[in-house]
């Protein structure tokens, strides 16, 4: 108990003093999953929009296969990059693994049908007689898919949100295609997994304040946008 | 040449057809309203006029062109005319995005945006509600943004749906006055839905009525409300007397039918022997205790059956051989003191009989 206690009072001295080494890897967390989300964005929200207001076969069993991604293991999103992206893999020839590129990239193949999914489910609470509106005032095709994704922007950014938290709060596919490098790929998570195995605490309780204070963040503004 | 012609038109939703084999032309610069009950098809016909929906079968004409069923023609057509629907559909956006949009949309110039906007806003009676979200407006605020957004296109056709179907009284009287200053001003040609004929009579020059998903009649208010040509217009219209009877005689223009034993004199050319129907508006009875002089042609003894009141009216159901409603002011029912089971005597010209042949139903 007095152990714990003492990892506490120490991880809380590293958090005030700014300890360089708390400061680097949460800021590497946040750069790499923030890149990971923005990209996931660019891909997620015209795709979502495609495939919202496109009629096609099928198009019931793909929200469906998306949906049930949502819940994907981290680490078999991190198996399938690093085959890929491994020396020997069949893209190992840009050799990122162990980079925070190939973090990225798995943390994008991660939350993309979280995003999708989300983007479809906030495009489809827009009314059809909003999209008849916009039509019969003279919007193209695509001004109107514009529209229509104005009109979602707070469900919209809420599944972004949601997003960015599964990726910043992810271990399996960091360790995996990541490798928990210190000052390269270390990100919190990772490091709070190697330390607590190591039995230094204090940084990992450091380390899982600062996730959990971003976990209150993310369900504030959350809520906030929820009430609009 | 009208500028919107509608070519036997039908569709439908699944099962059901909606318009079935439907003609209309629409010239331009006039307002023509069209009635009907709920459920006649008069969305469905609005929804395909302003190309949001492709036709089951049938063409629309547009200034001539016939328009192609799919294609970037029908966006450009589109973007001619504007549709304000039944329930205004605000954007969750300022009330000025609202009214740019449609301009935004069609790549006009910033600052020229911003002067047509101020300046529709103004007349629909929104100035300095620009910065306000749309959604927190009241219902009928809101149908006049829609409106103003419609308005703000300067389109050259105007489809309305009910426009004022969910509005309170005050609102509704504002919106009509706009659409009557927009017709008037900018000789917007216009087609407008709704199920109140007093609305439709007020604003439009020339209407038609939509029964199940037929054109049952078209024609300017008068014909329609003297003289409908079915019995289903007719009952739609409030012709809420119509008895059946054998012309028994018909001379210099005046027709004798026999209703059981009872004659009512009308004015009509229908030949002796022909069945008919004979309609009379329940405000063109006149009801009195004692058989008064009067160039009224019918006159009949009446037993009163049955009183209500409807607002400012009371509504009698009287029996003289044949069941006829008459409308008489509250007033003039209290002072007569009508009740159930008094008897009275119900006179009717013979102008205002209207005969209707049986058997013409579409």
């Amino acid at each position: 108990m007095t152990e714990i206690w003492h990892s506490l009072t120490k991880a809380i001295e590293l958090l005030v003093s700014l300890d360089p080494e708390v400061i680097e890897i949460a800021g590497r967390s946040l750069r790499i999953s923030g890149t990971a989300c923005l990209l996931a964005s660019l891909i997620c929200l015209p795709l979502g929009s495609l495939i919202h207001s496109h009629r096609f076969p099928g198009k019931r069993a793909l929200i469906n296969i998306i949906q049930t991604l949502f819940s994907v293991p981290t680490v078999l999103v991190g198996l399938l990059v690093f085959v890929l992206f491994s020396r020997a893999g069949p893209l190992g020839v840009f050799g990122i693994i162990l980079t925070p590129t190939a973090m990225v990239i798995g943390q994008v193949v991660l939350i993309t049908p979280l995003l999708l999914g989300l983007t479809i489910s906030a495009l489809s609470g827009v009314s059809k007689e909003i999209v008849d509106t916009a039509t019969s005032l003279g919007a193209s095709r695509f001004q109107t898919v514009w529209l229509v994704l104005r009109e979602a922007r707070y469900a919209v950014l809420a599944g972004v949100i949601l997003g960015f938290g599964r990726a910043i709060s992810e271990v399996g596919c960091a360790m995996l295609v990541g490798g928990n490098i210190k000052g390269a790929t270390r990100v919190m998570t990772t490091a709070i997994s190697l330390d607590t195995s190591k039995g230094e605490l204090e940084l990992a309780i450091a380390l899982g304040i600062i996730l959990l204070f971003l976990a209150l963040i993310i369900n504030i503004v959350l809520n906030r946008l929820q009430q609009r | 040449m009208s500028l919107i012609e509608v070519v036997d038109l039908s569709h439908g939703y699944g099962e059901r057809q909606v318009l079935k084999g439907l003609n209309l032309g629409i010239g331009k610069g006039e307002v023509f309203a069209l009635i009907g009950p709920t459920g006649a098809g008069k969305t469905t016909l609005l929804r395909i006029v302003d190309l949001l929906e492709v036709p089951g079968a049938g063409e629309i004409y547009f200034d001539g062109k016939c328009i192609p069923r799919s294609g970037k023609q029908r966006l450009e057509i589109r973007r001619r005319m504007s549709f304000i629907h039944q329930k205004p559909q605000v954007f969750n956006l300022s009330v000025y995005d609202n009214v740019a949009c449609g301009l935004r949309w069609r790549g006009e110039k910033r600052n020229r945006i911003a002067q047509r906007v101020d300046h529709i806003l103004e007349t629909v009676g929104l100035e300095g509600y620009g910065n306000r979200n749309a959604r927190t407006l009241s219902g009928g605020e809101a149908q006049r943004v829609a409106l103003a957004r419609s308005l703000v296109l300067e389109p050259e056709v105007l489809l309305l749906d009910e426009p004022t179907a969910n509005l309170d009284p005050v609102s509704t009287a504002k919106i009509e006055q706009l659409i009557s200053y927009i017709a008037k001003q900018h000789n917007t040609t216009m087609i407008m839905a709704t199920h109140d004929m007093s609305q439709g009579q007020q604003l439009a020059g020339r209407m038609g009525v939509l029964l199940d998903g037929r054109l049952a009649q078209t024609g300017n208010a008068t014909d329609i409300f003297r003289s409908p040509q079915t019995e289903q217009v007719a009952h739609f219209v409030g012709m809420e007397n119509i008895v059946e009877g054998v012309i028994s005689a018909s001379n210099e223009g005046i027709v004798m039918v026999d209703i059981g034993g009872n004659v009512i004199q009308a004015v009509s050319n229908h030949p002796a022997g022909k069945k008919v129907y004979a309609c009379v508006r329940p405000e063109d009875i006149t009801l009195a205790l004692s058989i008064t002089q009067s160039s009224a042609r019918n006159s009949f003894r009446a037993k009163i059956m049955l009183v209500t009141t409807l607002g400012p009216l009371s509504r009698l159901e009287i029996d003289c051989g044949f069941h006829l409603v008459a409308l008489v002011t509250k007033m003039s029912a209290e002072e007569l003191n009508l009740q159930a089971g008094k008897e009275v005597y119900a006179t009717f010209k013979a102008t205002a009989v209207h005969i209707m042949e049986k058997g013409i139903r579409q």
